[in-house]
């Protein structure tokens, strides 16, 4: 056995098993990996793409941009990949797994996540640095953690971090239980959230904004599907869904 | 021990075993061999002495310890009632008690948190009567690591206490020992196979443990960031750590598990 599928077989054992499940069983089967905060826009992006398109069936698979990127490196049989941000998507490119130019599809900004009625009474960056608080950010590797970290060098804050937690998604978990005082989500996690947690605004200045690319993989089982999947997303109706849940279109 | 002579048929098993049994031993050995074809032998003592390292083995080896202390402490009383004294709901109790072997650890996290959260429905009276806040703390960590593991040494003691003898604590007892002197003298010398390979299994989950940690306690290196959440965060960003890391908790793990093989098939 060869370095190559050792590889494939390590990632199947981690890849996520009710995905790997579904392999093979049917050749019209779209797989897209998409960054966590994507979730609830692609979960609606897939029912309205097999509205449109009867003969595929979409099958999201979530998870932090750069674990998705470890998978697809790795050799995990994926149609296409949605990033949070254009350094795991240069990997991927780098690994020359992409089929074509990667395009961006959305764009996103940050916000402080705080628990519903913002029990602390955070304002701003600045509250990140109080000790006595409870502070949650995306851990590093993560896009929404190097993002976060830039806005708070923009700010010129040293957080007090209590956590950093594996995904967008995570973070935002413990913020709506009310075990953080605040985070740093994107616009439309807060939103997605419901009543459940309130924003606070990052200034324009020091906030950054966070663009989403899109590709379809050299690997691609159904590179037919992977194609017609990103030009949906792409297309008008496809922006319309993704601006309904607070991304703006590029 | 008891070396009876085999018949030739005995020791060569039917080749249709042989090669199922194979096929599931591979299960178990080809992730290993992945794992080893990606380690960087050379750069080992540099990638496992950096300091977020020393600081997940440090913060491991203290919480997996505190959980399998408070493990035998709770755990052996617990196992003690379940297996001699008769209460209604004993089976239910049970079901309780082995429930973490089988839910997904993550699940038992969140649980954990909407429990023994700052707002828990226990957390909640506990912040304001001692403020007390676990998530997120290293006290955090050991909460959830007990959780996961105590299992272990529950059903492992209790395994014991239901086939030992009682007889030879019925006749300590007449001939005039106390229930502490029974205990002391009597039981726990001869549950001890059992409850040192619980004991030790205990600590094995204790130290692997990931999903309830990193739900339940966050991730914060020095503070509640263990071996496993250590390897789980440096996936994705410093593969070579990652799988150094990995290495040390497969020899550990295999070393346990291996010393353990006699005192852990008698005590089960």
């Amino acid at each position: 056995m060869n370095r190559l599928v050792f590889g494939k077989l390590v990632t199947l054992a981690f890849f996520p098993i009710g995905v790997a499940g579904c392999i093979g069983t049917t050749s019209t089967e779209v797989l897209v990996s998409a960054a966590a905060s994507l979730s609830d826009a692609f979960g609606d992006l897939e029912s309205a793409f097999e509205t449109a398109n009867p003969g595929f069936d979409v099958v999201v698979n979530l998870g932090s941009s750069s674990s998705l990127r470890e998978q697809i490196l790795e050799g995990a049989p994926v149609d296409v990949f949605a990033s949070a941000n254009t350094s795991n998507m240069d990997q991927v490119w780098a690994g020359g797994e992409t089929a074509g130019e990667p395009a961006t599809f959305a764009l996103n900004l940050l916000q402080i996540a705080v628990p519903a009625g913002n029990p602390a009474g955070i304002t701003g960056l600045r509250d990140f640095a109080n000790e006595e608080l409870l502070i949650g950010l995306c851990a590093e590797e993560v896009p929404c953690g190097d993002f976060g970290r830039q806005a708070l060098a923009n700010a010129g804050v040293t957080a007090a971090i209590d956590t950093n937690e594996p995904d967008v998604r995570a973070l935002l978990t413990k913020i709506e239980a009310g075990e953080l005082d605040a985070g740093i989500t994107y616009v439309t996690d807060v939103l997605s959230a419901g009543g459940a947690v309130a924003g606070v605004v990052i200034p324009d200045d020091v906030n950054v904004v966070a663009a989403y690319p899109i590709v379809t993989l050299t690997s691609a089982p159904n590179p037919d599907g992977a194609a017609a999947f990103v030009a949906f997303v792409l297309s008008e109706p496809g922006q319309a869904i993704l601006a309904s849940y607070g991304f703006t279109s590029p | 021990m008891n070396d009876k002579p085999r018949r030739r048929s005995e020791r060569r098993p039917a080749p249709v075993l042989v090669t199922l049994g194979g096929l599931g031993l591979l299960i178990f050995v080809v992730p290993l061999l992945g794992l080893l074809a990606r380690i960087p032998w050379t750069r080992l003592p540099e990638l496992l002495s950096g300091e977020v390292v020393t600081d997940a083995l440090r913060l491991s080896l203290v919480t997996s310890l505190a959980a399998t202390s408070i493990a035998a402490m709770l755990g052996v009383p617990l196992a003690w009632l379940l297996a001699r004294a008769d209460f209604p709901g004993r089976a239910i109790v049970r079901g309780l008690v082995t429930l973490p072997l089988v839910l997904p650890p993550v699940v038992g996290g969140a649980a954990l948190l909407f429990a023994l959260g700052r707002r828990g429905v226990v957390g909640e009276p506990l912040n304001q009567a001692t403020g007390l806040v676990l998530p997120f703390s290293t006290l955090g960590v050991v909460v959830a690591t007990t959780f996961v593991a105590m299992p272990f040494l529950v059903i492992t003691v209790e395994g014991a206490l239901r086939n030992l003898d009682q007889r030879y604590e019925g006749a300590a007892a007449t001939l005039g020992a106390g229930r502490w002197t029974v205990l002391r003298r009597v039981t726990l010398p001869m549950i001890a196979p059992s409850l040192v390979a619980g004991l030790v299994l205990t600590w094995a989950r204790a130290l692997g443990e990931f999903g309830a940690t990193i739900t339940f306690a966050g991730n914060l290196q020095g503070r509640t960031q263990t071996l496993p959440l250590a390897v789980f965060v440096a996936l994705e960003s410093d593969r070579d750590t990652a799988v150094a890391v990995s290495l040390v908790m497969v020899v550990v793990s295999l070393v346990v598990l291996v010393a353990l093989r006699d005192r852990w098939w008698k005590a089960l």
